[in-house]
């Protein structure tokens, strides 16, 4: 029996040991490649300046259009998402706690509306557009990633929020608290760790798929100055540049591909420093 | 005899077909320790909770019968709940303090009572925590997390931001359980202190505690409540068998 026991120990040692092995190889070769092929074409050019006439035929010129448009279609879809989000995520799990088979329910829809590819609900949002009369702009297209983010937005808090102990809110409602101070001041506070996590899982969703606001924010060359105007994305812009017979535009798309990796890393960076600090009073268990 | 503070009369509490509380009926003087005693599983932590109505939190918790305080129902009501539980503090069987600081989960119930100026808050909690011998310990470190207290520090504190908010009545939950003896020693000592401010309901299943603390039990057997009164009657001369035999420790 102990032998057995050992030899199962060792089993799964090992199983785990290649799929940690598998999983980091396939993510470093990913990682590795986009930069190999991109960082030698990166320049200061590139991240400064907009598409001169010629640029996606190897000619000067940049992506910074495409950048800003990135930065605002997700910086401004998370954004609304969180403040749309985070009352739902409470309601879910202060609010409702004597209507679990209801919370669930919402549950089980919002994991379906994540499952469902963003290019539909770029799809959506166009249709929307046409019916209402509304061109292709920069407002259209956050309103777009907001919808597709905010079943992860919502989901992912709600997953923090479950974490925290019934007997938190027990205590909080025992002290005369009314359902909505439990909610912003004892619940919000508890789980700010898994507010970031659901903020960056939902920002680096909305800046991958940004592509999918083609038809609701269109495509332009130029930096969008107010949110009626049409915006570029990164995405569509490697997805461009990768399509050419031009080898060197090719390289281009990586080096593009380096500067979405780079916002989301900043990003990610910035929220964690900022949550750092709250972190401290939470209880654990 | 005594005021009674709470007065529970045909209390039956359903979850979901099984039935929880059997047809209680019980009183809790006013300004006494009434511990709620009896084997685990009894119903003891369920009738707490129907005294503050926690019990709507769950899904499937169907409650008949009366609660009254101060002569008032608090279960056939249409008053506020809110203001309902302010009047009891709740001691869990561990503690959970607030997510913020020492000073600030004292300062929750100040504020959300009322508004007070800063030199006002400043007083009040600190008198709450002396309330509950705890000032000395932390007055340097008010700003700490109240998580980085120990758990013995961490109950008393729940006792005081409970304290702070006013209430007439104190309800404990088996609260010495996650403690140490001499944490746990302190908290008993507490309560002894209080009850002559408060109305204090304790449920434990420890028989030794019930004889120092009790003023009054109440002795629940599966949903029911066996025997009650005066803590020295029930302990030298209980009326039933059951009793008898619970209190000679032939069963738990
Ligand atoms: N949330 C719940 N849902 C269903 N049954 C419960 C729940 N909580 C407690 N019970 C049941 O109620 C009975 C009494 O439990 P409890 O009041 O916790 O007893 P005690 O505090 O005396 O140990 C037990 O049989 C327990 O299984
Ligand atoms: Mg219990």
């Amino acid at each position: 029996m102990k032998k057995f026991l050992k030899a199962e120990e060792i089993f799964f040692r090992v199983l785990m040991f290649l799929s940690t092995t598998l999983i980091g190889t396939v993510l470093f070769l990913i990682v590795f490649s986009v930069i190999k092929n991109g960082l030698p074409y990166l320049s200061w050019e590139m991240i400064s300046e907009v598409p001169s006439g010629g640029y996606y035929f190897g000619k000067e010129g940049g992506i910074l259009n495409a950048i800003v448009g990135t930065v605002y279609l997700s910086l401004g879809s998370t954004l609304l998402a969180f403040f749309v989000g985070l009352p739902v995520a409470l309601m879910m799990n202060v609010h409702l706690v004597r209507y679990q088979r209801f919370v669930n329910g919402i549950r089980l829809i919002l994991d379906l509306l994540w499952g469902i590819p963003s290019i539909v609900y770029g799809a959506f949002g166009f249709t929307l557009m046409v019916y209402l009369g509304i061109r292709a702009s920069l407002l259209a297209g956050i309103i777009t990633v907001t919808i597709f983010i905010i079943p992860i937005m919502i989901r992912a808090m709600d997953e923090a929020l479950k974490t925290a102990p019934r007997g938190l809110l027990e205590a909080a409602l025992s002290l005369g608290s009314t359902r909505s101070e439990i909610s912003y001041r004892v619940f919000f506070k508890q789980c700010i760790p898994g507010m970031v996590t659901a903020i960056l899982l939902s920002f680096g969703r909305a800046a991958g798929d940004v592509a999918s606001v083609l038809f609701t924010a269109g495509f332009t060359d130029a930096i969008p100055t107010s949110i009626n105007q049409p915006a570029a994305t990164l995405p569509l812009a490697i997805f461009f540049q990768l399509s050419s017979p031009i080898s060197e535009v090719r390289h281009r798309a990586y080096a593009a591909a380096v500067v979405l990796f780079g916002i989301i890393l900043v990003i990610s960076l910035l929220t964690r420093i900022i949550s750092g600090k709250y972190k401290k009073n939470r209880i654990n268990f | 005899m005594d005021h009674t503070k709470i007065n529970i009369s045909k209390l039956n509490l359903y979850y979901g077909r099984q039935q929880i509380l059997k047809d209680i009926n019980a009183g809790i003087p006013e300004k006494k320790i009434t511990v709620i005693l009896g084997p685990s599983g009894c119903g003891k932590t369920s009738l707490l909770r129907c005294m503050n109505r926690l019990t709507d939190l769950h899904p499937q918790a169907r409650l008949t019968g009366n609660i009254l305080i101060n002569g008032k129902d608090i279960l056939n009501t249409t008053d506020d709940i809110t203001s309902i539980r302010k009047m009891m503090g709740l001691l869990a069987q561990r503690p959970y303090p607030l997510p913020m600081n020492i000073y600030n989960n004292i300062a929750y119930g100040l504020r959300i009572s009322g508004r007070m100026n800063k030199r006002m808050l400043n007083k009040r909690v600190e008198h709450y925590l002396r309330q509950v011998s705890l000032w000395d310990e932390v007055k340097d470190r008010l700003r700490d997390p109240a998580v980085a207290l120990s758990i013995g520090q961490q109950q008393r504190l729940c006792l005081a931001r409970g304290l702070a908010v006013d209430p007439q009545i104190i309800l404990a939950d088996e609260p010495t359980s996650a403690l140490d003896p001499l944490s746990s020693q302190a908290i008993e000592e507490k309560f002894n202190e209080l009850k002559e401010n408060y109305s204090i309901v304790i449920v434990t299943h420890i028989l030794r505690q019930a004889r120092r603390l009790a003023d009054h039990v109440i002795f629940m057997y599966m949903g029911e409540v066996i025997e009650q009164g005066p803590a020295d009657a029930f302990f030298e001369n209980p009326k039933l068998e059951k009793t008898k035999l619970y209190l000679r420790g032939m069963f738990y």
